[in-house]
């Protein structure tokens, strides 16, 4: 009854296999309408969660903690898993007291093998991190989605690279670091509050004394924020290299003005965990015209916020602006981007389709859903 | 969908009639001993019930449907399977009772519910009143349409509830009589052994469309819909499945039509028993004009009937046996209804509101009285009934002979008008 083996590819095929594959389009159809209305996948997966054809999950292999206040999770992705490039971050739900919630994290685990890992970072009433750090267990199946992202290394690698990373920003890069090969010539400059909540230390320091990096760190919590015009003091060179950073909002505002001024910004790749808010909605009743639902929603929920917690299955991705996942038609009223403080207004003869992730309603608006 | 969507927010009550002793047609006002502070305060109650149920789901809650869902799934695929051998008696048998079940499930306690939106809030695209689709003639998209919006929020009103009862049948003495319900007894056996059809069609709203009161392009597009959807629901049971059981195939037909017409005739009783049985009460159009907050919840418990039984048999109906709460909230999870069953029932006898309730075989035998009871019309002070049927058939009768007058002779017509 599997047949996922089936999938179309464009150069012509020898005749047997045409006609195979004609066959299994006929087991196909004939297992589709045994079982009408559901898919023939939905009775697999009472045997198999994870086989083929099934959609992308994982099983959980191992949850460990990665020094204070974080978790390394261990994945056995299902079949249709496609295997990362390093840098890249993927998709989880997971279901949290019964609700399923997707959050997205860098893939920390060097590529290849039958599992990669995943580091959380708690943050304090995070539903999703305190989950994993609490009460996720070894066995339990959790949802992917396809590892993506642009924060990764050409190939072949540039050979001056500086990484610029505070807090879990150093997740992406850990990911990169355990790769090989590397650039010739890595410098990672990484900040933390203290050197026991800075995330993979031992593991840079044992890189560092190998030689493959050289590592400069900052512990903030005695040492002040490392500004960038202190960034010729530890790195002289940094102009030549090409540089990937990672952390909160600020430090990459400041990094990228920085790179800016010096008339370098296309060699400064940054990632964002979270879109960079400047500005706030004015906050009302979000109608979600489909559903027949309408919430009220303050001027910080973003409409993908408001959708999901009124139960609405909300299109979403990356959750930050970047991936178009989660556009839908605003038919009515206005919406203001969270990231620009721009006001997008639409009427039903001229709808417009907006990102619900970094829009929050400003007045009352209606989507189409 | 939602009840937000149904319930009105006027909180204190003006609408006169919800005072009066009596309605306009001189029934007495169930309602008419609580004044509009206790009508506004039970309202209150209900909504606090409600916020505590749902801040309390959770896992736990998620796990019963997808444990329902898996043990509903196991066990038709398994009953299947045995019916491919069901040339042999003993797996005819087990084949077919284990189908009926996994059928009766699959429509009441999984898919019932996950179309009322009652799992929405866990956020699984499989499991979402959007997203499900059942194993009824019917498409998810239209029978919400029809039972979410009209049936939830007209409730026992006559004239606007066109749920099963007052839409085919009279079922309540303000119904005005006409000759076609002196058949009703055997129409709506029919419905029972057909029901999923008959529901199919009620869902197209015919008469909206043959009224002109709805546009025909919509109407085209449901039932090309629902055509498709039937005729996949019949090869699958009908074509399919037989013909894979090979030297079974014929045992195997009788077996789903016997499965489908058993899951029929179940639903349609648990139908029957939720709005007809002998205490609900029906309402008037006027009586639901600026209807407050408190006035709906008293009408939904007051024009709803449970069923009391084993735990088995309030899944087995899809815990619709607790209609009175599900119409309360129709989106609470199903598994949480038998638990906030008794405050409903203390809230409404602490204010002197009947709570109707009682096994099956007296409910559906209370339901059918009133199917027979009402196919005549009232009975009146110095009218004979059957003298009053007697004289709508002659009436009948003379009308299809004068309408039929003429019909074997359109060519003489045809010829006299050129």
């Amino acid at each position: 009854m599997t047949v996922s083996g089936v999938t179309a590819q464009p150069q012509a095929r020898p005749v047997a296999k045409r006609a195979l594959l004609g066959v299994g389009k006929g087991i196909r159809k004939v297992a589709e309408a045994l079982a009408t209305p559901l898919l023939p996948e939905d009775f697999l997966d009472l045997i198999n969660p994870l086989g083929s054809g099934a959609d992308l999950r994982g099983r959980v292999v191992a949850v460990q903690p990665e020094g204070p206040g974080a978790t390394t999770v261990t994945i056995r992705p299902s079949r249709g898993w496609v295997p990362h490039t390093p840098g890249q971050y993927t998709r989880i739900g997971i279901d949290v007291d019964g609700v399923r919630l997707w959050r997205a994290y860098s893939i920390t685990s060097p590529v290849g093998g039958s599992t990669f890992t995943i580091t959380v970072r708690r943050i304090p009433d995070g539903k999703v991190s305190n989950h994993v750090a609490r009460a996720l267990r070894p066995g339990s199946v959790i949802h992917l989605d396809r590892a993506t992202g642009d924060f990764v290394l050409p190939y072949p690698p540039p050979a001056k690279v500086l990484f610029l990373t505070a807090g879990s920003g150093i997740t992406p890069v850990m990911g990169m670091l355990r790769n090989r090969p590397l650039p010739a010539d890595v410098v990672v400059v990484h900040s933390a509050p203290t050197a026991q909540e800075s995330l993979f230390l031992a593991e840079l320091r044992t890189l560092d004394a190998a030689g493959r990096i050289r590592l400069v760190t900052r512990f903030t919590a005695d040492d002040g924020i490392l500004t960038p015009d202190q960034l010729d003091g530890v790195v002289p060179d940094w102009r030549e290299r090409e540089a990937w950073a990672c952390g909160p909002a600020a430090m990459l505002d400041d990094a990228e003005s920085h790179w800016e001024a010096a008339g370098l910004r296309e060699r400064l790749h940054t990632e964002r965990f979270r879109a960079a808010v400047v500005a706030v909605g004015d906050g009302g009743a979000i109608t979600f015209d489909q559903s027949e639902r309408t919430v009220e929603a303050d001027a910080a929920t973003t409409i993908l916020d408001a959708g999901e917690d009124a139960g609405i299955l909300m299109p979403a991705g990356c959750r930050m602006g970047i991936c178009f996942n989660c556009v839908l038609p605003l038919t009515e009223g206005s919406v203001r981007d969270l990231r620009t403080g721009e006001l997008t207004t639409a009427d039903p003869q001229d709808p417009v389709r907006i990102q619900t992730c970094v829009s929050a309603a400003a007045g009352a608006c209606r989507i189409t859903i | 969908m939602t009840s937000t969507a149904v319930r009105s927010n006027r909180i204190t009550t003006t609408t006169p009639q919800a005072q009066a002793e009596t309605s306009s047609s001189g029934k007495p006002n169930p309602i008419a001993h609580l004044s509009p502070e206790e009508i506004e305060a039970i309202g209150r109650e209900l909504d606090t019930l409600r916020d505590e149920v749902l801040a309390s789901r959770g896992a736990k809650d998620a796990e019963y449907i997808r444990g329902m869902i898996r043990t509903q799934r196991i066990l038709e695929a398994a009953s299947r399977i045995v019916l491919l051998f069901s040339k042999f008696p003993p797996a005819f048998l087990v084949g077919t009772t284990g189908l009926t079940l996994a059928k009766i499930l699959e429509n009441t306690e999984i898919g019932h519910n996950i179309l009322h939106g009652q799992w929405d809030w866990m956020r699984d695209e499989k499991i979402h009143s959007s997203t499900w689709e059942w194993d009824f003639a019917s498409p998810a998209e239209q029978w919400k349409r029809s039972h979410n919006v009209e049936h939830h929020t007209y409730t026992n009103v006559i004239g606007m509830d066109n749920d099963l009862g007052y839409n085919i049948m009279r079922v309540d003495p303000e119904q005005e009589w006409e000759l076609k319900h002196l058949f009703q007894p055997v129409t709506n056996f029919f419905t029972a052994l057909f029901f999923e059809y008959g529901i199919a069609a009620y869902d197209m709203q015919l008469k909206e469309w043959k009224d002109g009161k709805r546009p025909h392009d919509e109407f085209m597009a449901d039932l090309k819909n629902m055509l498709t959807k039937l005729s996949k629901q019949v090869t699958k049971d009908y074509v399919v499945h037989p013909l894979l059981s090979g030297t079974s195939a014929l045992t195997t037909l009788a077996a789903n039509a016997i499965a489908n017409t058993l899951r029929n005739v179940w639903t349609h009783s648990v139908i029957l028993c939720g709005h007809l049985p002998e205490g609900v009460e029906t309402f008037e159009t006027e009586s639901i004009e600026g209807e407050t907050r408190g006035e709906w919840y008293l009408r939904q418990m007051l024009g709803s009937a449970n069923i009391t039984g084993s735990k088995l048999m309030h899944v087995l109906t899809g815990n619709l046996s607790h209609q009175v709460e599900h119409h309360l909230f129709p989106d609470l999870p199903s598994n949480r209804y038998a638990q906030i069953a008794p405050r409903i029932r203390e809230i409404m006898e602490r204010h002197g509101l009947r709570y109707v309730t009682g096994p099956l075989h007296q409910q559906v035998g209370s339901a059918w009285k009133k199917v027979f009871r009402y196919s005549l019309p009232n009975k009146r002070e110095g009218v004979n009934r059957w003298r009053e049927v007697a004289a709508a058939a002659r009436e009948a009768i003379g009308d299809v002979v004068e309408n039929t007058r003429g019909i074997w002779r359109p060519q003489r017509r045809a010829v006299a008008m050129a």
